[in-house]
């Protein structure tokens, strides 16, 4: 009985520590900064950006061609790379944000979809380099990395190469451009869009441009959603097209509403906590797979990783049904309905 | 009548490096090259057809597509046995494998050896080994357009069923693709498993408790389950959720989380690989008026549709029921103060929506592999079709589909095929630019 609670314990260590180095680690990083373009979006101006990963998408590719196909430096090439967001926001909204909210969705997942088909396809080769996609772009950026890609331990926290500075400096981007969101939202434009988010006509009535601040909005939050891109593909300098696959989206919309929509630092307590979930329960899973707790008749080793797909359309489910507001939003400002 | 030609094709895995320099400097690869006979017997490279490589343990170590040589080669770490597989959605049109079921290959790589290792590929024409322009032709123009027709006719029968809800609702479902995959790896159970698929004490029990049954009446099954999924769906989620005023955008984000959940739910019962019916897989294409060549069961599928569709039109246009849908959609709150059953007539819309989704998925199936990633690929390929005909309105959903399942196929003559459903997504982005309430649609108040 010792023995066996003794065995539990380790393996508990060992997932523990696992899913906390997941928990603030790149990916982490990366789903914070996404989740909070998105919260721009959804939580405060009520636009439903079903395509966040093509935005993600475009900031990855941009900067990688950016330094490979056009020789721009890194910093030049990242900036191209938010650029390309701005253009995909502009392309996006222009037709949809006078309709209805969910043409705004349907609109947003389809050209995600149709920017990772294009990246991988043999007409593009010559640049996106089909579905083998950029490597080996980020060495400029890599060789200013002061660790020098050394791994790097900390109490439960183990981070190789690269990682160690972008979680590093991803978190403090991270808290910039959260600072930054508290901000723009606590001024008069920030009050505006949450207005539109409430009563579109009665802010129209009031003589704003409401389709200006959506598209504002929508630009803003594209914008931090390239650099999620840009920083997401430096950590293994590689761009890849069948990475942004629409699913990824989603995670990202659970990252966001498992914290609660609409509160400043929420996507970033919501990303953590996410990803501490998905590594913790995956781990565990594997875990109790490895031992032959669960037989692998019912789950096949190699179909642990499906799980994680499965939990995030319940998760999905279960708090837009019955805790819209997250974990620490407020209801009342989660009570959004489309026109 | 025209003759399938069969075209075995070879690819070879060969290992590079350890010949010349030892093979730590230069590191193995697997290399494979694909090529098709052309109509004249010569060989044609096979561009842009992708592969992946995995190792013994099945970690995927790598991917590419075919370069314009017909090549993939991929480094790989060490020598030892690898397992090379084709995707087989990547395959240009008119070239298939011989074997659909063997899409893995395994490659001893030695060092310094060399192994190979068959993929039996048939090219039904002998031509088209590139992909997309490969010249416009009258032949091709009415091919193509049959091909349109009948994919607009399966998403078209499916869409309904989405236009409709949202037209009482006011939902857009996102999970209604996953009906489609539904029916489909429905009718796969029973055209192969029977009950007894799941429950092993079945497996005495006369089809299709015990066994597969033929496919037609794997259809009829799937047809009344997927009915029966609609209404478990709404039964359980979406009637309570109506209930409790749950905004439309956060039932929207639930079909999502719905969507997803089924999605991979799909994938953890049936697998990843493709599959196919155990009936009418291998037929060949006849020839009508010299243009176009359908199989058979192609033009039964088309058939069944077009008269399920005239009975969907008729149903909607004289019963009783089917008024009440169409006045649910046209103003809902009418309908209800002049008596209409909103909430019966709601569930019954999505019975019939499950119902017909079902069916388009299960034809879907005939013409391309029965697979867990139907759902998404169909997605958005609906959500065209009722966008452009009118979100709300049966019929446009219908005249929609016709079109977006024309576009794409008419675009494979402009386009490579592997970017045909770009096309109709980018139509679909286009016509929300200048005519936002679709073909039959009634306009908006625009802000």
């Amino acid at each position: 009985m010792v023995g066996l609670t003794s065995i539990v314990a380790l393996d508990m260590g060992s997932v523990l520590s696992a899913s906390l180095t997941q928990a603030f680690g790149p990916q982490a990083v990366v789903f914070a900064l996404a989740a909070i373009g998105l919260n721009i979006h959804f939580g405060y101006a009520g636009l439903l950006n079903f395509g966040a990963i093509g935005f993600l998408a475009v900031g990855a590719y941009g900067t990688a061609i950016g330094i490979l196909s056009l020789g721009l430096p890194s910093g030049i090439a990242i900036l191209l790379g938010l650029f390309f967001a701005l253009v995909l926001g502009l392309v996006l909204g222009l037709p949809t944000l006078r309709l209805r909210a969910d043409y705004l969705a349907i609109v947003t997942i389809a050209a995600a979809e149709i920017i990772r088909l294009l990246a991988r396809s043999t007409a593009l080769r010559g640049v996106t380099r089909g579905a083998e996609g950029l490597n080996e772009w980020a060495g400029g950026l890599q060789s200013l990395n002061p660790w020098n890609g050394d791994t790097v331990s900390m109490g439960p926290f183990t981070y190789r190469g690269n990682q160690v500075a972008v979680v590093v400096f991803g978190w403090i981007a991270v808290a910039i451009v959260t600072y930054g969101v508290y901000l723009i939202m606590k001024s008069p434009w920030g009050r505006v869009l949450k207005a539109i988010r409430e009563d579109e006509d009665a802010v129209r009535a009031l003589g704003k441009n409401a389709y200006a601040f959506k598209m504002q909005a929508l630009l803003l939050g594209g914008v931090i959603m390239g650099f999620a891109g840009f920083i997401g593909a430096f950590t293994n300098s590689t761009v890849q097209p069948d990475v942004y696959v629409p699913p990824i989206t989603f995670f990202m919309w659970t990252a966001l509403i498992l914290g609660g929509a609409a509160r400043v630092a929420s996507p970033v307590v919501g990303a953590i906590i996410f990803w501490f979930l998905i590594t913790f329960f995956e781990a565990f899973l594997g875990d109790l797979v490895a031992d032959g707790t669960i037989p692998s008749t019912i789950l096949a080793p190699t179909e642990v990783s499906l799980v994680r797909f499965l939990l995030v359309g319940l998760m999905l489910m279960g708090l837009m049904a019955f805790r819209p507001q997250g974990i620490f939003g407020n209801r009342e400002e989660m009570a959004l309905d489309a026109r | 009548m025209q003759k399938r030609r069969f075209m075995f094709v070879a690819v070879f895995v060969a290992v590079l490096g350890g010949l010349v320099v030892p093979a730590s400097a230069e590191g193995e690869q697997v290399q494979v090259r694909l090529q098709a006979r052309d109509a004249d017997g010569d060989r044609q490279p096979v561009i842009g057809v992708v592969f992946s490589v995995a190792n013994e343990a099945g970690e995927t170590i790598g991917a590419g597509e075919t370069d314009e040589e017909g090549v993939f080669l991929l480094d790989v770490p060490e020598a030892g046995t690898y397992i090379v597989t084709i995707d087989p959605e990547s395959l240009p049109p008119g070239i298939g494998l011989v074997n659909p079921d063997r899409i893995s290959n395994e490659a001893r790589v030695d060092v310094g050896g060399v192994g190979n290792s068959l993929f039996a590929v048939d090219s039904e024409d002998g031509v088209s080994t590139t992909s997309g322009s490969s010249g416009i032709s009258v032949r091709r123009v009415a091919q193509l357009s049959a091909d349109g027709i009948k994919l607009g006719l399966f998403l078209g029968m499916a869409a309904i069923g989405l236009s409709l809800i949202f037209g009482t609702t006011g939902l857009t479902s996102f999970a209604h693709s996953e009906m489609m995959t539904f029916g489909m790896l429905t009718s796969y159970f029973f055209n192969y498993y029977g009950l007894a698929g799941f429950l092993g004490f079945m497996a005495s029990w006369p089809p299709p408790f015990g066994g597969g049954v033929n496919l037609i009446f794997a259809t009829m099954i799937s047809v009344v389950l997927g009915g029966a999924f609609g209404y478990l769906l709404d039964a359980s989620i979406f009637a309570p959720l109506r209930r409790r005023g749950t905004s439309l955008v956060a039932q929207l984000v639930i079909t999502i989380g719905l969507a997803i959940f089924l999605r991979y739910l799909f994938l953890f019962l049936f697998g990843g690989g493709p599959r196919f019916y155990a009936e009418y897989t291998a037929q060949s294409a006849r020839t009508y008026f010299g243009l176009v060549s359908l199989t058979d069961k192609d033009l039964i599928a088309m058939g069944i549709t077009i008269a399920v569709l005239v009975g969907t039109g008729v149903f909607l246009q004289r019963t009783r029921t089917g008024k009440a849908m169409r006045a649910i959609a046209d103003n809902r709150d009418l309908a209800e103060s002049s008596g209409i059953d909103v909430q019966r007539v709601i569930r019954l819309v999505w019975v019939a929506g499950g119902a017909l989704a079902s069916l388009g998925g299960t034809f879907l199936g005939l013409s391309e592999n029965v697979s867990w990633a139907l759902g998404f690929r169909m997605l958005l390929l609906i959500f065209a079709g009722v966008t452009l005909g009118g979100l709300g309105t049966a019929y446009g959903a219908l005249i929609g589909c016709l079109l977006v399942g024309l576009g794409v196929q008419l675009s494979t003559l402009f386009v490579p095929i592997e970017l045909k459903n770009v096309g109709a997504l980018l139509v679909m982005i286009v016509v929300l630019m200048v005519r936002p309430q679709g073909i039959l649609g009634r306009a908006e108040r625009i802000g």
